[in-house]
C-alpha cells in the first residue's frame, strides 16, 4: 500500500482494495468511482487529529461486558434448511467452484 | 371502499369491540396496496396468503376469547432488511434475490407471537445505504406527497406504505437516521430506539454498532404501542439490554394531556442554520415556539464534536459494512454468477459481487476496506472510535442541561427523484441532523412539523433522550403532535394529495 | 528434490529459532458462539444454524465454557488474564468459512505472557515464554472432487460441510524459543507433548493430534552462528503427531541452512508438512502485504473477567505436571531413567491410567514402552493415537496374571486389538489362545518330548535339573508357545524323577 496521503485515492488503490474486497471491476467501473471516492474521502479526511491520544475509543455505544450463553445445545437448522438456499448442493454438501489455494 | 385511514390504535379498539374482522383490515389494506402501489412501489413483496391465513386465525382466537396481544389481528410491513422464514428476504439488493431466511428476526418473531398478520417487505436502499431509495436494486419508492420525490431513505418504502395506508403500522431500521429522515418528508412518525432496546437478531446488519430496528407509524400512541411489543432483551443478540422497555404507551397519555410544564428542552445549536432549508427551519421554529407554550422551558445547547458525526459515521459505517457484506460470496445462498471457462471460487466471488452490488454499496466496501487496512487504522478508523467517544460526551453535557433534545430531523423536504443520484457527498448531508444520536446510541423519534412555505411538503422534528430514557421521546413526541395537530385541526397526512388522480 | 544440509553442519553454522502455534479444540458441549452441538461425526450439515452458517441477520453469542477453558488453559500456562478484552474479526475470503471473516482475538488476548518448563528426555528443563492464548472458532471442512484422491489441485469443485464451522479453538503461541541448538526438533516436541498432556489434565479437549483436536503450527528460522539475530521464517503446518513435530523442525533447519548456505535467501512462506515423504512444500506465499484489516466485533461485547471468577477457575486446575512427575516416579517406585523415557514417549498418562485400572506399576510399563511403543513407532503414529486403550491393557495383564495368556500370547491379543477383532477376551477365544494346562494334553506332549530326547531325560534322571529346559522349550514348540511351562515343568519332574 502506498503512504496515507491523507486527503484522495488514487485509480491503483481504489483497484487494491476492490481487489481486497473480491470485487471485479471494470475499468469502467474504476474511472467512475475513484474519483467519488477521493471526493468523499476529502471530506472525511478532516476528522484526523480531531481527538487527542487520551480519549478512548468508542466500539459499542451501550457498554455492556461478559455477556454469555450457557453451554447448551439448542435445536439448529436440518441440513434440507441450510442448504436450501445453496446455490449448488452434492451429497448433502454446499458445492462450491474448486478452490484455489493451499493443501488443507 | 374508503381508505383504511384508522391508526393501529383504534383497529386494535375496532377488532377488540368486534366492529370488525382482522381479516376484512387486512383485506382493506391489501386492497389498498393493489390500488396504489404500483404507483408508490413501497412493497418488495406482498404476501397476501400469509396475511389473510394469519388474520383468520387472529380472528379465530378473538372468537375464542384468546387474543394474543392488543395488536392481535392489526397488520404491518417489513422492511425487507428483517429475516422472516419463508417470505423473501432481499436487503434491497440483486445478491440476495430470491434467498428465503430460514428462520425469523426476533422482532419478527415477536410480531408473529403478538398474532399480526406481515403484509408484505417493503423497499429500501441496498443493504440500507442511502436517504432516498433510490439504491434499490428494484427500483425506487415514490413519495406520496409527491411522485416524483423521494420517500427518504434508506426506509423509504416503510415510510411511504404508512404514508399511503398500505399499512397501519411498519417496521424500519436506523442506523444513521433511516426510520426518522423518511419519516419526516412524509409526514409520518419513526422512532430509533435506544441502542440495544429492540432485538437486532435477524437484522441483515448494515453497522452493527449503529443498526436499531425501531416503529413507523402514523402517530406517536401508535409508534409505542408497537415499540413495547418488540423491544426487550433477547440473548440472541449480546449488545441487547437487560432492562425492562418501560411504560411507553403511559408516556404518551402524559404527553397527550398538551401539558410540557417542568420540561427542560435543548435546542441543539449545531443541528440548524446553514444548509438547513428555510421552510424545515420556520417550522421546527413553530415546534419549539409551542412548546414553550405548552409549559417546556427552552435552553441552547452546544455540541461541538457534532461537526465531526458525518465523518465519523461515514468511516465507521463503511467499516462494519465492508465486513458484514463479506459473507456475500456465492458459496452458500444468493446470486452465483460463474464467469465463462472453468472459473475458480475465487473468480466466481469476484464475478458475483461485482454484478450483485449496486455503486453505493461498491463504494462504502471500498471506503471501509480503506478505513481497516493496515497503516490507514489508526488514522481513520481508530480515530472515528476516538471522535464517536467526544460525541457521547457532548451528549451526557447536553442532557445534563435538558430533558431532551430537539432539532429539525432533515435539513431539506424531500427532493426530486434522481437530483442526488451521482452526488454521494450531496445525499450523505440528509443525514446530519440523525447520525449523532446513531452514534451515542440515544434514542429519537420524528414526528411532522407542518409543510414547508417553499414546497408544501412535509418536514419533521426530532426529539432525543438520554440511552433508556425512550419515554421522554414518546412523552415530549405525542405532546407536539397534540398540540400541532389542534393546531392543523387534523392529522397532517390528510393534506397529502399525490397519490389523488 | 530439495536440497537438505547435514543436521550437523547446519547446527554448526546456524542457530536456530522456534516458535510453535498450537491451535486446541475445546470439547465443549456446544460451538464457540451458538447453541450447536461441537461433537465429531454428525451428518454433513446437521450440525448448523444460522449463526455458524453465516446466514444474513445471525448473530454470536459467547459460550461461557469456551471462556473458562481459555482462562483455564492461560493460568496452567502461567499467563496473565486480561481484565477487560474484545473479540475482533479476522477478514479474509475462504469458502469454508461462512462469514469470510474469523471471530478471533488481536490484540486483546484473554491470555499472555506466560511460561511453561518443558523438560527434556535427559531430565534438562527448558523455559518456553508463552506470549498468548486466545480464543476463535474453526472453519468448515472441503471435500475436494474430482482430481486425484481428495487433493485440492486439480479438483473441479469442492463439497463443503460446516459442521466444524464454529467450534472453539484456543490458539497458544509461544515466542522465539532461542538458543537450544541441536535440541530445537526435540524441545519442539516436548513442548507440544507436554502441552498435551496439560490440556488433557485440564480436560479442555480430547487433544488428538490425528483428530486435529490440536494441531500444531512450527515456525522456524536460522540465523548465522552467534549473530544473536532472528532470520525469516517458515511456518509449516498440518504437523500431526508428535515425532511430526520433531521431524518437521528437523527438515526445516536442514533446508534451511542448505538454502541460506547457497547464498539464497529463505521465502517467509507456509509450508506443509508430509506425513508420508518426511519432507515440507511450499504453500502459500505470506507477503506483509496479507493484510487482515482487523477490527473489534462490533457483535459481541467485551469480556472482563472479575478477579473473583479467576480464582475460582485457578482453584480448578489440576496439578503442577512437574509436582505430579515426582510424586507418581515416588509411587510407582520408578527409577530417573523409567520416568524420563516415560514421559519421552509421551506414555504417562496411558501408564497412569493403566496401573489405576489395577496393574502393577512395572507390567504396565513393560506393555506401553516396549510391545506397544514398538507398534507404534513401526507404523509411524503417537502412542495415544495407536488405538490400544489403558483399560484394554489392563484386561490383557489381569489375563496374564490369571495365567490364561503368557507374554508371547499376550501380543498376539495386542495383534488382535489392533486389527480391531474385539475385546481381549473375545481375541483369546477367537485365535484360540489360551495357555493349555490341562495334564492330559501337556502329559502326551512331555511324553513325545523325552521319548525324542532320551539323552537330556537321562541327565534329568541323573539329578541335572536344569536340564528340563531344554524338554520344557520342546514342549512348547510343539504345542505353539500355548502351554502353561511352570505345569510342563512340573510334569517332566514327576515323570522323569
Amino acid at each position: 500500500m502506498p503512504e496515507p496521503s491523507g486527503a484522495s485515492i488514487t485509480r491503483e488503490q481504489v483497484a487494491h482494495l476492490a481487489d481486497l474486497a473480491r470485487i471485479d471491476l471494470s475499468d469502467a467501473e474504476l474511472d467512475h468511482l475513484a474519483p467519488q471516492l477521493s471526493v468523499i474521502l476529502e471530506s472525511i479526511a478532516s476528522i484526523q487529529g480531531v481527538a487527542g491520544e487520551d480519549v478512548p475509543p468508542t466500539s459499542h455505544p451501550v457498554p455492556l461486558t461478559n455477556v454469555f450463553r450457557e453451554d447448551v445445545v439448542v435445536p439448529g437448522l436440518t441440513p434440507e434448511e441450510a442448504l436450501s438456499g445453496a446455490p449448488e448442493s452434492e451429497e448433502q454438501r454446499f458445492s462450491v467452484p474448486r478452490i484455489l489455494g493451499e493443501e488443507a | 371502499m374508503s381508505h383504511p385511514r384508522t391508526t393501529a390504535a383504534s383497529l386494535a379498539d375496532d377488532l377488540a369491540a368486534g366492529r370488525v374482522t382482522s381479516v376484512e383490515v387486512t383485506q382493506n389494506h391489501l386492497d389498498r396496496i393493489a390500488e396504489v402501489d404500483d404507483r408508490v412501489h413501497a412493497f418488495l413483496q406482498v404476501d397476501t396468503e400469509g396475511a389473510l391465513a394469519e388474520a383468520a386465525a387472529s380472528d379465530e382466537r378473538r372468537a375464542a376469547g384468546r387474543p394474543l396481544s392488543a395488536l392481535d389481528g392489526v397488520p404491518i410491513a417489513v422492511k425487507d432488511v428483517l429475516a422472516t422464514r419463508g417470505l423473501p428476504t432481499t436487503c434491497g439488493s440483486k445478491i440476495l434475490e430470491g434467498w428465503v431466511p430460514p428462520y425469523d428476526a426476533t422482532v419478527v418473531r415477536k410480531l408473529r407471537e403478538a398474532g399480526l398478520p406481515i403484509l408484505g417487505k417493503t423497499n429500501m436502499d441496498e443493504f440500507a445505504m442511502g436517504s432516498s431509495t433510490e439504491h434499490s436494486a428494484y427500483g425506487p419508492t415514490h413519495n406520496p406527497w409527491d411522485l416524483d420525490r423521494i420517500p427518504g431513505g434508506s426506509g423509504g418504502g416503510s415510510a411511504a406504505a404508512v404514508a399511503s395506508y398500505e399499512a397501519p403500522l411498519a417496521l424500519g431500521t436506523d442506523t444513521g437516521g433511516s426510520i426518522r429522515q423518511p419519516g419526516a418528508v412524509t409526514g409520518t412518525v419513526g422512532v430509533k430506539p435506544t441502542y440495544g432496546g429492540v432485538s437486532r437478531y435477524g437484522l441483515v446488519a448494515l453497522a452493527n454498532s449503529l443498526d436499531q430496528v425501531g416503529p413507523v407509524t402514523r402517530t406517536v400512541e401508535d409508534a409505542a404501542l408497537l415499540h413495547e411489543l418488540i423491544g426487550g432483551h433477547d440473548p440472541l443478540d449480546s449488545t441487547s439490554i437487560d432492562a425492562p422497555v418501560g411504560d411507553l404507551v403511559g408516556a404518551v397519555r402524559a404527553g397527550q394531556s398538551g401539558d410540557l410544564s417542568g420540561v427542560r428542552i435543548g435546542v441543539v445549536k449545531e443541528l440548524g442554520g446553514e444548509g438547513y432549508q428555510p421552510g424545515v427551519l420556520a417550522r421546527f421554529q413553530e415546534s419549539v415556539d409551542l412548546m414553550v407554550g405548552a409549559g417546556a422551558e427552552v435552553v441552547e445547547v452546544s455540541c461541538p464534536s457534532f461537526v465531526h458525526a458525518l465523518a465519523t459515521y461515514y468511516l465507521i459505517l463503511p467499516a462494519e459494512a465492508s465486513s458484514n457484506l463479506a459473507k456475500f460470496d456465492a458459496m452458500r445462498y444468493g446470486l452465483r454468477v460463474v464467469p465463462e471457462g472453468s472459473p475458480s471460487a475465487e473468480e466466481v466471488m469476484r464475478a458475483t459481487r461485482d454484478a450483485g452490488f449496486g455503486d453505493e454499496v461498491k463504494r462504502r466496501i471500498i471506503l471501509g476496506t480503506y478505513a481497516l487496512s493496515s497503516g490507514y487504522y489508526d488514522a481513520y478508523y481508530g480515530q472515528a472510535q476516538k471522535v464517536r467517544t467526544l460525541i457521547t460526551r457532548d451528549f451526557d453535557a447536553a442532557f445534563g442541561q435538558a430533558d431532551v433534545l430537539v432539532s429539525p430531523t432533515a435539513p431539506t423536504t424531500a427532493f426530486k427523484l434522481g437530483e442526488k443520484l451521482d452526488d454521494p457527498l450531496a445525499m450523505y448531508l440528509n443525514d446530519l441532523a440523525t447520525i449523532p444520536a446513531n452514534l451515542a446510541g440515544v434514542p429519537g423519534i420524528s414526528v411532522p412539523s407542518g409543510l414547508a412555505d417553499e414546497d408544501g411538503l412535509p418536514a419533521g422534528v426530532q426529539v432525543l433522550a438520554p440511552a433508556l430514557a425512550d419515554d421522554r421521546v414518546y412523552r415530549v413526541g405525542a405532546a407536539l403532535e397534540k398540540l400541532l395537530t389542534d393546531q392543523w385541526g387534523g392529522p397532517l397526512l390528510d393534506r397529502a394529495t399525490g397519490l389523488e388522480s | 528434490m530439495t536440497d537438505l544440509l547435514s543436521y550437523d553442519d547446519a547446527l554448526a553454522a546456524y542457530d536456530p529459532a522456534l516458535g510453535l502455534e498450537v491451535h486446541v479444540e475445546l470439547n465443549t458441549a456446544t460451538k464457540m458462539f451458538c447453541g450447536c452441538p461441537a461433537t465429531f461425526g454428525g451428518e454433513p450439515n446437521s450440525q448448523v444454524c444460522p449463526v455458524c452458517l453465516g446466514l444474513p441477520g445471525a448473530m454470536p453469542v459467547v459460550n461461557r465454557i469456551g471462556v473458562e477453558s481459555a482462562i483455564r488453559i492461560g493460568l496452567a500456562l502461567n499467563c496473565s488474564i486480561a481484565e477487560w478484552c474484545r473479540f475482533a474479526r479476522k477478514n479474509y475470503f475462504y469458502p469454508d468459512m461462512p462469514k469470510n471473516f474469523q471471530t478471533s482475538q488481536y490484540d486483546e488476548p484473554i491470555a499472555f505472557d506466560g511460561w511453561m518448563g518443558v523438560e527434556l528426555d535427559d531430565g534438562e528443563t527448558v523455559r518456553v515464554e508463552i506470549e498468548r492464548a486466545h480464543m476463535e472458532e474453526d472453519t468448515g471442512k472441503s471435500l475436494h472432487v474430482g482430481g486425484s484422491t481428495g487433493r485440492i489441485h486439480g479438483a473441479s469443485h469442492s463439497l463443503v460441510d460446516y459442521n466444524r464451522a464454529g467450534i472453539p479453538l484456543i490458539e497458544i503461541v509461544t515466542r522465539p524459543i532461542t538458543g537450544v541448538g541441536e535440541r530445537a526438533p526435540e524441545v519442539a516436541r516436548a513442548y507440544v507433548q507436554q502441552l498435551r498432556d496439560l490440556i488433557v489434565a485440564l480436560d479442555v479437549s480430547e487433544a488428538r493430534m490425528d483428530q486435529g483436536n490440536l494441531r500444531a503450527d512450527v515456525n522456524l528460522s536460522l540465523a548465522p552462528k552467534g549473530s544473536g539475530t532472528l532470520g525469516t521464517r517458515t511456518e509449516t503446518k498440518n504437523v500431526n503427531s508428535f515425532r511430526s513435530v520433531e521431524r518437521a523442525v528437523r527438515y526445516e533447519v536442514q533446508r534451511h541452512a542448505a538454502v541460506l548456505s547457497g547464498g539464497s535467501s529463505i521465502l517467509q512462506e507456509t509450508r506443509h508438512w508430509h506425513e508420508d515423504t518426511g519432507i515440507t512444500t511450499s504453500g502459500r506465499e505470506k507477503s506483509d502485504a496479507e493484510d487482515y484489516r482487523y477490527f473489534p466485533e462490533p457483535d459481541l461485547v467485551p469480556v472482563a473477567p472479575s478477579r473473583e471468577w479467576v480464582e475460582e477457575l485457578r482453584a480448578t486446575l489440576p496439578e503442577n505436571p512437574t509436582a505430579k512427575r515426582a510424586r507418581l516416579q515416588a509411587a510407582w517406585g520408578f527409577s530417573d531413567l523409567e520416568m524420563r523415557d516415560t514421559v519421552g514417549a509421551g506414555a504417562l498418562g496411558l501408564v497412569e491410567e493403566t496401573i489405576a485400572a489395577g496393574v502393577a506399576p512395572q507390567a504396565a510399563r513393560k506393555w506401553w514402552l516396549g510391545e506397544l511403543a514398538r507398534r507404534a513407532n513401526d507404523t509411524g503414529v503417537d502412542l495415544a493415537d495407536l488405538g490400544v486403550t489403558p483399560a484394554q491393557v489392563a484386561e490383557v495383564q489381569g489375563l496374564v496374571d490369571a495365567g490364561t495368556l503368557n507374554d508371547k500370547l499376550a501380543r498376539q491379543v495386542f495383534d488382535g486389538l489392533l486389527a480391531g477383532e474385539g475385546t481381549p477376551q473375545q481375541i483369546v477365544e477367537g485365535r484360540g489362545l489360551a495357555i493349555v494346562s490341562d495334564d492330559g494334553a501337556l502329559s502326551t506332549a512331555v511324553d513325545n518330548a523325552i521319548a525324542a530326547n532320551p539323552d537330556v531325560a537321562d541327565k534329568i534322571r541323573d539329578g541335572k535339573v536344569a536340564a528340563a529346559g531344554a524338554l520344557i522349550g520342546a514342549v512348547m514348540k510343539e504345542m505353539r508357545g500355548q502351554a502353561d511351562a511352570a505345569r510342563v515343568r512340573e510334569l517332566i519332574l514327576e515323570k522323569l524323577t
